[in-house]
């Protein structure tokens, strides 16, 4: 079991949320690192998109939380986001009515957005610059929703379930993406799909019931069929992919 | 513990209705917030006006704080009572039947007629929710609105108001001398109103309607039809607005085109929130200390007092509804339990919110 | 036939005029969720202070017009900007609040407009074109309606521009299809709803004085007859969306011309009816997002 090394980037101590007065996660507690992929597995409906909203403060949410020793738990969203936190949320969220272009003009906040980034992880974008996003198809919409994310430059990237309900050519695309994002920032990412998870991540934070029920590397937990079977309700992790 | 606080509540709230109803027989001066003493007519005149407005708010309160239905509509059904009857009572005209029937009968059909209303407006309007739905019933009642100052037929009397037809109308009930059977019949309206909305509140179709209001997404979990709920208390709420409605014509003696208008649904929804959203008697104490306010205030307008005033403070000062408004504006500002929630703000010492709900907002 | 021209005009004037209220009415709904029940009175006050401030540079001219709307539309969006950071923040989020506070301020400043300017309609000079009318194949028509109809074209391609062409604008264009997203991109939302109430402001401002030339007089509840046909344009229309609320407003005034003339006056029930009608078979409006 390798400690990584430098301070943590994010640091999440108690963290609770509610939604409409509801309870939906408890005394979550867990670190992500300053470098790679750190997984944020469980069941569905086990609160892994409520932790990550938490932390971004989209639902009402009490704990101790920490981006790099700065505490952010009491912050608006939007100035958590500008302290260098990109999202990727769940369902991609890309604004239908509004062009590709728009979508990532609407998301740029560094005086020099990194468009050739973007442009050469996403070249189909190129093409669809002035096309509603609405009209897109769902891994091209993932696709924008990566890059209004990685067009800026991060501390952190929080992505909540990139490759649900791609094609397998897309989830690859996805996946590759991430890779090189990865090489440059840390990236704290839900994921169902166990074969993308085993690609990217290096440590895994498993969820259950609303709590935190194990953390340690990615290999240790994925090459336990017992762990995964217990905690995701998985016999085999080719099974999920 | 809670039984005994019911009783307690129960015994109270009967001795109130006891105090009221013999409140014709004695004497009692309130020097500024009554006009005189308690046996005149004027100040029975006014009292039963405030009690019929508490029943309105009643009604109303029942809608938007138990089940979370917005309706800027509900003047409508307010002035389906008054004018139905009204005008009911003028198309049966010179009748063979005894008047006692005639006056019944009218009081029947105008209910039927009221029913019919409120289940038509209902159902098209819940299609919608939210935001939506207030606008809908906002547009029913202007409909209505525009419909009686049109004055279809010499119907409805137009700007000048519906002038009883006392023909058919019981003796007792009639002229200034009686004001006291008036008051009777305006408490009993108020009374009866109260203990229909306790009924439903404590139905299992209230308990569906208040559990819709927080999540209606549950309730279809559940395999329940909100629509039919809210529908449900959509119609007795109105019905019960009518029942008001008449009460309010007998009262007056007729029926003004106010009653039907936006601004007076815009004036219960102050009422309900002065008095607290969350409490039934609430809107009773909000109806009653509104009226009250809005007469004195009238009063206060024409005092020589403001008229000595500088223009600044004299304009605003003898508008009572620019007084009501910005008492409104603070109360939602800082007084979310509105009135009778003030004895729970002092117990807990902090805000609560009884009938928040993001469901009607967010639709 | 020349009736048939007479009613569309008038219509479009008419039309012109219920979209200058709707199209504030419906961008602060879609952008903040706020039903805004002061939007009558933004436009009364606008109405008023743009008179009194025209008539005394210059009654009757055009140049006292002009003075009055450049006054009416600033009036317009400093009030509404105003009761956004005054008392609609305050209540953030909370959107039954929100509406509320906007009903207390829309009964207070009617009654605080009687108290100043009296209940009756005080009626207004204008510029002698604007009483002549123009042959229009054969019908004649007030000069009035063209200036309406102008003035809201003006209006439309200026908020289509602002919202096309500025960042606040995608912010705007943005957070009314998501609001949530937009300040989960870093952007502080909160911002730009001052700005949408000072723009509905303005035009509601502008739409003010533009009504006490139609109808000729000035008075108290100016604003609120309009206020009800505008929300039942934003309604109609789908609420949040601008082009909804141009084509509603056309739509909705035209209807109630026509049903006024040929129908015994009965316009404003049409509207309702109309309303109800697009209610049953598309709730979320013509042109609206999903409620």
């Amino acid at each position: 079991m390798s400690e990584p090394a430098s301070e943590p980037i994010l640091v999440v101590d108690a963290l609770s949320g509610r939604i409409a007065g509801q309870q939906v996660i408890e005394d979550i507690a867990f670190e992500v690192p300053a470098t790679g992929v750190t997984a944020l597995l469980g069941r569905n409906g086990v609160g892994k998109t409520s932790t990550i909203k938490s932390i971004l403060g989209l639902i009402e949410r009490t704990g101790d939380v920490r981006l790099a020793g700065e505490r952010i738990d009491a912050l608006p969203t939007h100035r958590i986001v500008q302290r260098g936190v990109g999202y990727v949320p769940e369902d991609r969220e890309v604004f239908g009515q509004l062009t590709v272009a728009e979508n990532l003009r609407l998301a740029e906040r560094d005086a020099a957005p990194r468009r050739e980034l973007v442009e050469r992880l996403f070249p189909d974008l190129v093409a669809r610059r002035a096309q509603r996003a609405g009209t897109l198809s769902g891994g091209q919409q993932q696709m924008v929703s990566l890059a209004r994310a990685l067009v800026n430059e991060n501390r952190l990237l929080l992505v909540d379930e990139p490759t649900k309900g791609l094609a397998p050519r897309i989830v690859d695309e996805v996946a590759v993406a991430l890779a090189e994002a990865a090489q440059t920032v840390p990236i704290l990412l839900v994921e169902q799909n166990l074969r993308v998870v085993r690609r990217l991540a290096e440590r895994v934070v498993v969820l259950s019931g609303g709590r935190v029920v194990f953390t340690g590397t990615a290999v240790e937990f994925l090459d336990d069929e017992e762990l995964i079977h217990r905690h995701l309700g998985v016999h085999d992790a080719s099974e999920a992919a | 513990m809670t039984r005994n606080k019911t009783l307690w509540l129960a015994v109270g709230g009967v001795l109130l209705v006891v105090l009221l109803a013999v409140l014709p027989l004695l004497a009692i001066e309130i020097p500024g917030v009554l006009p005189g003493p308690t046996y005149t007519p004027g100040t029975l005149q006014l009292i039963a006006y405030a009690m019929l407005i508490a029943a309105l708010a009643l009604s109303y309160r029942m809608m938007f704080g138990l089940a979370g239905l917005l309706s800027f509509g509900h003047a409508l059904f307010f002035a389906a009572g008054a004018y139905g009857l009204g005008m009911t009572l003028d198309a049966f005209g010179p009748a063979e039947w005894p008047s006692e029937l005639i006056f019944l009968g009218s009081i029947v059909v105008t209910l039927a007629a009221g029913f019919v209303l409120a289940a038509t407006v209902g159902a098209l309007a819940l299609r919608v929710t939210g935001i939506s739905f207030a606008m809908v019933t906002l547009a029913f009642a202007q409909a209505g609105s525009v419909l009686i100052r049109r004055n279809p037929g010499g119907a409805t009397g137009g700007d000048e108001g519906l002038a009883l037809d006392i023909e058919h109308v019981p003796g007792a009930l009639v002229g200034v001398l009686n004001t006291r059977n008036l008051y009777w019949v305006a408490l009993g309206v108020l009374v009866f109103v109260y203990l229909v909305v306790l009924w439903v509140e404590q139905s299992r179709a209230g308990h569906v309607a208040a559990a819709t209001r927080e999540n209606e997404l549950r309730v279809r979990v559940l395999g329940l039809r909100p629509y039919n709920v809210k529908l449900l208390i959509f119609i007795v709420a109105s019905v019960l607005a009518a029942v008001a409605g008449m009460g309010y014509l007998l009262l007056q003696s007729g029926a003004a085109p106010r009653v039907a208008t936006a601004d007076f649904t815009l004036t219960l929804l102050v009422i309900v929130v002065l008095g607290g959203v969350g409490y039934r008697w609430g809107a009773i104490v909000g109806g009653i200390v509104y009226t009250l306010l809005d007469q004195r205030l009238t009063a206060l307008a024409g005092s020589e007092f403001i008229a000595g005033l500088p223009a600044v403070l004299r304009v605003p000062l003898s508008e009572p509804l620019f007084i009501l408004g910005t008492l409104f504006i603070l109360v939602v500002l800082f007084l979310p339990g509105g009135i009778a929630g003030i004895p729970q703000r002092i117990r807990s010492g902090r805000a609560s919110h009884p009938a928040e709900s993001e469901e009607v907002a967010d639709a | 036939m020349s009736t048939i021209v007479l009613l569309l005009i008038t219509g479009l004037g008419l039309g012109a005029l219920y979209f200058l209220v709707a199209s504030g009415l419906s961008l602060i709904y879609g952008l903040m969720g706020v039903l805004n029940f002061a939007h009558g009175s933004f436009l009364t006050i606008s109405a008023f202070l743009g008179w009194e401030v025209g008539r005394r540079v210059s009654d009757g001219t055009w140049w006292g017009l002009a003075i009055s709307a450049i006054v009416g539309i600033a009036v317009g969006a400093i009030v509404a900007a105003l009761t956004e950071y005054l008392l609609i923040r305050r209540l953030y989020e909370r959107h039954i609040e929100q509406a509320l506070v906007t009903v207390g301020l829309s009964l207070a400043t009617v009654a605080l407009f009687e108290g100043i300017w009296g209940t009756d309609p005080i009626y207004t000079a204008r510029p002698e074109w604007l009483t002549q009318t123009t042959e229009i194949l054969g019908a004649k028509i007030p000069n009035d309606r063209f200036l309406l109809i102008a003035c809201a074209v003006i209006v439309l391609g200026g908020i289509v521009l602002f919202l096309k062409r500025t960042r606040y604008g995608l912010i705007i264009r943005a957070g009314v299809e998501n609001r949530q997203m937009v300040t989960a991109l870093g952007i502080d939302v909160r911002r730009s709803f001052t700005l949408v109430f000072a723009i509905g402001g303005a035009a509601a401002g502008l739409g003010g004085v533009l009504a006490s030339v139609y109808y000729g007089y000035v008075s108290a509840h100016l604003g609120s007859v309009l206020l009800i046909f505008a929300f039942i344009v934003t309604v109609i229309g789908g609420l949040g969306s601008l082009t909804g609320a141009a084509v509603a407003s056309v739509l909705v005034a035209v209807l109630q011309q026509f049903a006024n003339y040929y129908l015994g006056g009965t316009g404003d029930l049409v509207v309702v009816v109309a309303l109800a009608a697009v209610l049953l078979i598309r709730p979320r409006g013509l042109m609206g997002k999903i409620a």
